[in-house]
Parts: structure tokens; C-alpha cells; sequence
């Protein structure tokens, strides 16, 4: 009898309880911030935009961050969005939007979605090459393109050459750098730089020895906190 | 008879048990005090105040010693606090403030004491001064942090209409802010109480003290707003600009002059015998002292104690199992210039070797008189008890130095040496040792504050050394600052040379060698520890290129001394070593290396969303008047 009892109270609590919450959001918006269809390298965890969900009470931002080669995603509900890049973010004016004459771009996720967010960089780095140069520097030749021109435009302050033992390279992980300050570039089209690597490359923890370091080159525009970045590249030493 | 007795009482507990119904329901509450019993009372009204005081916003404080830590003068010695030596960033709402409901305690207080007429006129003008005293700092809190706030003056009131829009007030203007802070100072200096003997109250020598601080504060954001263009809004919430400098620095040199021509304070010099002894004393000495405006005191036996020297006493004379949490750093230690006022690292290197010392201190020897008043050093005596700091043993082996050390205070193990004794001490009972909780992990421990007395280390009874939140000090250098600003270099150095020489500096500076560098320096060393680093960082416009978020190394460090504009965004220490070398002169001597401890992993970097913080989602949402923060 006890058993039986024992059975049915088991019984009662698998079945007790319904499934009472919410769908986990399901759908996908990613993309790239990009220029002209080609994506804006940035920093890898300093760059971010706001997507905004009017309609739920207390209105609070959802931060989407931006991945260092410029990629980003979030995970969201299906429904209307507003998207806005704030302006101190990015090495990059944002677009005026053709449909809300701001800054402000309407969104509407229903499944998951691909979109690149034009932006309007101060300058792109065309033609990076980054290689190892003797055995133990690594070289970088590029082109500093203007692409604002109008009373907008700033100057370059400085360019960096970043060497880092992993795929984070910006200003804050870095095992070694070099710079040129903006004033002393003759030629836009032809900068050059180059850096020694350090003797141990696993220099922030230990990940064995290693045969090869990660490198790209950082332009730091006057007034603009963020940098703007190129590809991280992988340079082998051996 | 008994059953007599019995109707009686029945009879009287019928008659006198109960009362009129409308009474029982109007009775007075036994648990709290009504605003007619508080406002007829004087003493009542103080334990008002008393709270209201007590609410007096802060953010780095003795209280609170770990926020000390989050810059470049102190490494944290904590295991839970090793994070603050390794993150980059600081958050956008770190150090924000939004405390309207301490502001609207305050307009009551205002409100009520001005409708308080059973109180005598002088007594009520006194704490009707103090409460729009500390309004006023409240208000100049918020705009330190968060740029122009919205100004409310009265008590608000929801009249349950059910639309508060009515409640919402947008964002004055940051120079706003700093006038009303100003003219709030001028209105109640004359009904304060002008006696210097009162610390822990408001006096009219506070008023100017903070409208002299309050004042400086406008003209630097003024002046050096420039060098930050992005940190300023269109409306003015947040920029001042530069044309208001001058009225601004004038008002602060004029309130500190008022101060410093009242001859009420002067700078503490009763341990002139002892220099470093005395600019330690005038932190815990709190027996008629000339320097000190206003404090947060406290009292033993009383409940309002602080463990401050609980917190960071040395392992060597700790009186608990803890201590030693703040650790300064070598980044500050430094910047204490020699006495023939001329910036100098420590000598640790001659050539290829090492420069040895006969005692540990005397590489600290001839310096200004605040690096040992403010740091305890190796070599010196805390409560009487002598300093073990030194990281380890360097052994003379195979021809070169060799290093043994332990994990844990004072060590003891066998230097691997022939004719070495079996066992011996090869670390300090106070540290460093890296990674090792409550040892001196720079090689250095806080003095400031520390209180000397015997059991202010014991949790039984703890110190009641009080925090210091005004001295005389400051008003001196709020004084040299605004007269170097405004092109008058002989008054700034006249102010300056008095702190100096009771630093023991014997040459005084001259006019030329006053600058910009030499104000921001000469406000580090003065003030370290007392919660101006941040606030002066900011309002120079500094702050984002002294913690840029690059790494720096150990040259890095000890170079470029006494330059405002230093990149100082990770902490290092100076670790001492004893050296064991039999049969040669240096045996037994000390050497010191610069040494970054291994929980310093991050460079600081303070972005330009961080000179005015965020106000937060829920605040914004609730107040569309608000405008965001710049950059954040």
C-alpha cells in the first residue's frame, strides 16, 4: 500500500509541472561593420552598438559587442528594433539613415538575419603585409586611405605595429609595438614599420614554446579613442 | 472576601482599562519621534543632523581601503581584491553617484528647520548653515562624478495624480553646479561658526575650504576641458568653457587667502624633532590640531570605530592574524624628491652590480620627510616594533648571485652554501612575498592614518584616528595652484616653500621653477592617500593619458619623474635582499631590485567615458529630461 502511495506521489510530481518558460530567444542577427562592403577591423573588445526594443516598459540598451575583425552577433527575439552606433564608439562615423534621417536604423528580426552596417571610417589600411623580416622583426608596409575628407577629418596621430604571442592584438595586448607618430609619415601610401621579437613570446603565461606570433598594424586617429586596425595575421618564425 | 476583592479589581480594570475610542486611535508612538517633538528640541534636531553628516559622500576613505587601490598608489594585498591589479578597464559606472534620496533628506531638513520657530534664532541659522552645507557637498560630489545634475532645492512631493511628469527635472549645467556650490559657500561662511577648534562640524573655515576646492575645480575643467574636446555636451552638462577659468581661479585663491590671512591654521609642526614622525602625527594626533578643518572622527568604546591599522598593520607588530593589506607603491614612493629638491630613483644599480647598503632604510636616506611619514619603509619601526621587510637571501655561488626565498613570513631555510648555518631566515616576517596575502608585496606599507596607539590593531577595540577630509595643507596648495594659473609664480611658490619646508626642504623653490608639473607633483605627494588622485586627474584632464592602458616597464617606471602626464598604469615595488657572501665586504649587506609582483597583470586604462560616469538605464528611463554622458 505504503509502495503504491510512494509510486503515485512520483507519479503526480514528474507530471506536476508544466514547462512555464519563455522561449530562449532563437534568432540570429550578425554581420559585419563594414565599409563599402569590406569590414572595419577594430580592437577586440572596445567597440560595441546599441540595439534598442521600444515597447517593454523602463527602456534599457542591448550592448552588442564587436569582434576584432569586425564581425559581430546577438541573439535575439523576433521583433522591431532600433539600432544605433553611439558616436564615441569606433574609429568611424556613423551613416545617416536614409529612412529616419538619424543615426538611428529601424530593424525588424523575424529569423535569423545577415546584415553589414555600412559605417564611414576616418581612414582604411589598404594592402597590409606584415612579414618577418632577418629572424627576428617583423616588418608591415601599408596604404593609409582618407576616406573623410569634409570638415570631419582628422589627422593620424600615430601608427602602431602590434605583435601579441595570441589572435588578440590591440592596444592593450600586446608583447611588443612599435610606432610612428603621424607627423613623421612623408608618404601616406607607403608606411613602414617594423618591430623585434622579443626573446620569449609566451611572454603573458605559459604556451609553450612557440614558433610564431600574431601581428597587425594599429592607426590611432587624433580625437578618436578607438583605433583602427588590420587584419591580425599570423607570422610564422621557423 | 476574596470574592470582594475580586469584583473590585474586576470593577477597576473595567473602569481605567480602556479609553475613549478616538484616543486609543490617536495615541503617540512610543518607537519614533514625530516632527513637533524633534523641532522643538535642539538636541533632538542634532542626532538629525548628526545622521545627515554621517551620509557625507565618499569614495576612496580609511573606511573603505580598497578603492585605494584601484590606481597607481597602492597594490591591494588581498586575495580578493588581486583583481583590481588586473583589469584594463575601469566601468562606466564605477564610481557614479545619483543619492537624490540624501538630497531630499537634506531640503526636508532645510525646510522644516526654517518653519522651526520654538527654536532660538542663532541655534536654528547654525543648523539650517550646516544643512545647506552639506547639500552643497553633496552637490559638488555629484558634479565631480557625473557632470551637471538636476539642481533640485525642495523637498518634492507625488501629489497621486498619477502623472509624475511634473517630478522630472533635466540636467543643469556643470558650471551650474560649481556656482551654486560657490554661492552657497558665500551665504552661510557668515553664520557658521568661526572657531577653528570645531573639526567635526561645519565652521566658516570649512565653507571656504570647499568653495576654494569647489572653485579650483571649475577653473581646471575650464582651462584643460580643451585638451578633451569629446568630453563635453552641447547643452553644457557636462564642459565648462574656457573663458570662465579666470573668474574661477581668482574665487579660489581669494577663499584660501581669506583662510590663510585668518592666522586660525597653520601647518602641524609639534614633532619637529622628527620630521617623518610629525607628518604622520598630524594624521592621528587629534589633541588641538592646528591643521585639520574638517574630519570624520570617531571615538572608542562608542560603537563609531574604524579598522584602518587593523587592515594594514605590519605582520611584524600585528596584534591580529591579518594586516598589511595596502601596499604603496614604487610609483609613488618615487616621487618623494630628494632634499636638494631634484627627482631621483632609488639607487639600486651601479654600473653592472648592485649598490649595497649597510641598513636597509639607507637607501631611502635624504629625502622629503613625507615618504616616511606617509610609507612605512624597510628598516624603519612601526608601534616600536622594527619593520623584517626583504624578499629573500642572494647566496654567492658558481660566480654569480643566486636567490633563495620562502612562502611564508619569515621563512626559515638552508642557504646551500658551504660553511651556511643549517637553517636560517631567508625571508622578511613581513614579506614580500609574491602572491602572499597581508605581506608588503611592493615592499612597502601605508602609514597615513595608521593609528600608533596600542589595540587600535586588536578587532576588540580598533583606532579612532579620525579621516581627514579638509586640512590646511590643501588650502595652501588650492592657493599656489590658482596663483600659478593666474601668472602670479612668486605668491604660488611663497605658498608652496611652506609645505616644503616642513617636508625638511631647505632650499626653497623659486618662482621659475614653479610649473604645471611641479603643482600636479607637489598635490601627489602632499596628498596622497586622502582621495585626491582620481578627482585631481580629471578636472587636469590627465587621467586618460596617465592610465593609458599601455604597459609599462620597469624603467619605465623609475624615468620621467615628476612629469604630470607620466603613463602610470601598473604598480611596482622595490624588493630588498640580504646578501650572504662570507669573506666579502658585502656579506650581510642589502641590495633592492624593481620588481612588478606577479598579480599585477593589467595596464590600467581610463577611457574618456570615465571622466563623467554613467548614469544609469533605470534613471534614464525614469527621467527622459536626462541627457547621457559623453562617451559612454
Amino acid at each position: 500500500m505504503k509502495k503504491i502511495f510512494g509510486y503515485i506521489i512520483l507519479t503526480l510530481a514528474a507530471f506536476s509541472c508544466k514547462k512555464d518558460n519563455y522561449e530562449a530567444p532563437s534568432s540570429t542577427l550578425s554581420g559585419h561593420l563594414t565599409y563599402q562592403g569590406v569590414p572595419v577591423n577594430v580592437s577586440s573588445k572596445d567597440v560595441s552598438f546599441e540595439l534598442w526594443e521600444p515597447g517593454w516598459g523602463k527602456s534599457g540598451a542591448i550592448t552588442v559587442a564587436v569582434n576584432q575583425d569586425g564581425s559581430y552577433s546577438a541573439l535575439l527575439f523576433n521583433g522591431n528594433y532600433k539600432l544605433i552606433i553611439p558616436p564615441s564608439q569606433g574609429p568611424f562615423r556613423s551613416i545617416t539613415d536614409a529612412e529616419t534621417k538619424t543615426d538611428t536604423t529601424l530593424l525588424t528580426i523575424n529569423g535569423n538575419m545577415d546584415m553589414d552596417i555600412e559605417v564611414m571610417p576616418y581612414y582604411m589600411i589598404r594592402d597590409a603585409k606584415l612579414e618577418l623580416s632577418g629572424t627576428t622583426a617583423v616588418s608591415s608596409s601599408c596604404r593609409l586611405e582618407k576616406i573623410i575628407t569634409d570638415v570631419n577629418a582628422r589627422d593620424v596621430e600615430t601608427v602602431f605595429l602590434y605583435l601579441n604571442q595570441t589572435t588578440f592584438v590591440d592596444a592593450t595586448n600586446y608583447i611588443a609595438r612599435s610606432s610612428l607618430a603621424g607627423s613623421d609619415i612623408t608618404d601616406p601610401a607607403n608606411v613602414h614599420l617594423s618591430v623585434n621579437i622579443p626573446d620569449v613570446i609566451s611572454g603573458n603565461g605559459t604556451t609553450g614554446d612557440q614558433d610564431y606570433v600574431y601581428a597587425r598594424i594599429g592607426v590611432k586617429i587624433s580625437g578618436v579613442e578607438d583605433l583602427l586596425f588590420s587584419e591580425v595575421q599570423q607570422i610564422n618564425i621557423k | 472576601m476574596k470574592k470582594y476583592l475580586l469584583i473590585i479589581a474586576a470593577a477597576l480594570v473595567m473602569i481605567s482599562g480602556c479609553v475613549k475610542d478616538d484616543e486609543f486611535l490617536s495615541t503617540d508612538p512610543k518607537d519614533l519621534l514625530t516632527d513637533d517633538a524633534v523641532w522643538r528640541n535642539p538636541d533632538l534636531v542634532l542626532s538629525v543632523l548628526a545622521d545627515l553628516y554621517n551620509r557625507y559622500p565618499e569614495q576612496q576613505t580609511i573606511t573603505n581601503w580598497a578603492e585605494f587601490t584601484n590606481f597607481d598608489e597602492a597594490f591591494p594585498s588581498e586575495s580578493g581584491q588581486y583583481w583590481r591589479s588586473k583589469q584594463v578597464d575601469y566601468p562606466y559606472d564605477w564610481w557614479n553617484i545619483w543619492d537624490y534620496g540624501y538630497i531630499r533628506d537634506l531640503n526636508l531638513f532645510v525646510q522644516k528647520c526654517q518653519a522651526a520657530n520654538e527654536l532660538a534664532a542663532d541655534v536654528r541659522a547654525r543648523f539650517l548653515a550646516e544643512a545647506r552645507l552639506l547639500r552643497a557637498a553633496i552637490y559638488f560630489e555629484e558634479v565631480k562624478r557625473m557632470g551637471g545634475v538636476p539642481l533640485v532645492l525642495e523637498p518634492m512631493e507625488y501629489n497621486f495624480s498619477g502623472d509624475p511628469t511634473y517630478l522630472r527635472h533635466a540636467r543643469a549645467k556643470e558650471s551650474d553646479i560649481y556656482d551654486f556650490v560657490i554661492s552657497e559657500m558665500d551665504t552661510i561662511k557668515t553664520v557658521l561658526p568661526d572657531d577653528a577648534g570645531i573639526k567635526s562640524r561645519a565652521t566658516k573655515w570649512l565653507a571656504l575650504a570647499m568653495q576654494s576646492r569647489a572653485a579650483l575645480y571649475a577653473a581646471s575643467i575650464a582651462k584643460y576641458g580643451v585638451n578633451t574636446p569629446s568630453v563635453s555636451l552641447p547643452g553644457g552638462e557636462v564642459g565648462i568653457s574656457a573663458d570662465k577659468a579666470t573668474p574661477y581661479y581668482q574665487k579660489a585663491l581669494a577663499a584660501a587667502q581669506e583662510i590663510i590671512s585668518s592666522n586660525k591654521y597653520s601647518l602641524y609642526k609639534k614633532k619637529a624633532e622628527d620630521l617623518e614622525e610629525n607628518f604622520a602625527a598630524l594624521f592621528y594626533d587629534k589633541a588641538n590640531n592646528p591643521e585639520v578643518i574638517f574630519a570624520q572622527d570617531f571615538k572608542l568604546k562608542s560603537g563609531k570605530t574604524q579598522e584602518w591599522t587593523i587592515l594594514n598593520q605590519p605582520w611584524s607588530s600585528a596584534e591580529e592574524q591579518q594586516g598589511g593589506r595596502m601596499n604603496p607603491s614604487l610609483n609613488l614612493a618615487l616621487l618623494y624628491e630628494k632634499l636638494d629638491n631634484t627627482y631621483s630613483p632609488f639607487a639600486t644599480n651601479n654600473g653592472n652590480d648592485y649598490v649595497y647598503y649597510n641598513d636597509p632604510k639607507d637607501i631611502f636616506a635624504g629625502r622629503d620627510a613625507r615618504l616616511g611619514g606617509t610609507i612605512i619603509l624597510p628598516g624603519t619601526k612601526f608601534k616600536g616594533v622594527p619593520l623584517d621587510i626583504w624578499a629573500g637571501v642572494m647566496y654567492w655561488k658558481d660566480g654569480k648571485y643566486n636567490t633563495i626565498t620562502g612562502d611564508n613570513f619569515g621563512d626559515l631555510d638552508s642557504i646551500p652554501v658551504a660553511g651556511a648555518p643549517k637553517s636560517s631566515q631567508v625571508v622578511g616576517t613581513d614579506g614580500p612575498i609574491d602572491g602572499l596575502q597581508f605581506s608588503a608585496q611592493t615592499g612597502f606599507f601605508v602609514r597615513k592614518f595608521m593609528d600608533p596607539a596600542v589595540g587600535s590593531g586588536q578587532i576588540g577595540t580598533r583606532s579612532d584616528v579620525w579621516w581627514v577630509r579638509y586640512r590646511y595643507a590643501e588650502v595652501l596648495l588650492n592657493a599656489a595652484e590658482a596663483a600659478f594659473e593666474l601668472d602670479q609664480p612668486g605668491l604660488s611658490s611663497t605658498y608652496m616653500n611652506q609645505l616644503r619646508e616642513r617636508a625638511g626642504f631647505t632650499t626653497p623653490l623659486l618662482d621659475a621653477d614653479i610649473s604645471f608639473d611641479r603643482i600636479v607633483h607637489e598635490r601627489r605627494v602632499e596628498l596622497a592617500f586622502e582621495g585626491h588622485e582620481l578627482f585631481d586627474n580629471k578636472r587636469w584632464r590627465l587621467a586618460h593619458k596617465v592610465w593609458n592602458g599601455e604597459n609599462i616597464s620597469a624603467d619605465d617606471v623609475v624615468s620621467n619623474i615628476g612629469k604630470a602626464n607620466k603613463v602610470n598604469t601598473m604598480i611596482y615595488g622595490l624588493w630588498g635582499y640580504k646578501i650572504f657572501n662570507p669573506g666579502n665586504p658585502n656579506h650581510n649587506k642589502w641590495v633592492y631590485k624593481v620588481v612588478r609582483p606577479s598579480n599585477v597583470t593589467a595596464a590600467h586604462r581610463f577611457n574618456l567615458g570615465n571622466y563623467y560616469s554613467r548614469i544609469g538605464s533605470d534613471i534614464l528611463s525614469n527621467n527622459p529630461k536626462l541627457v547621457k554622458n559623453p562617451n559612454n
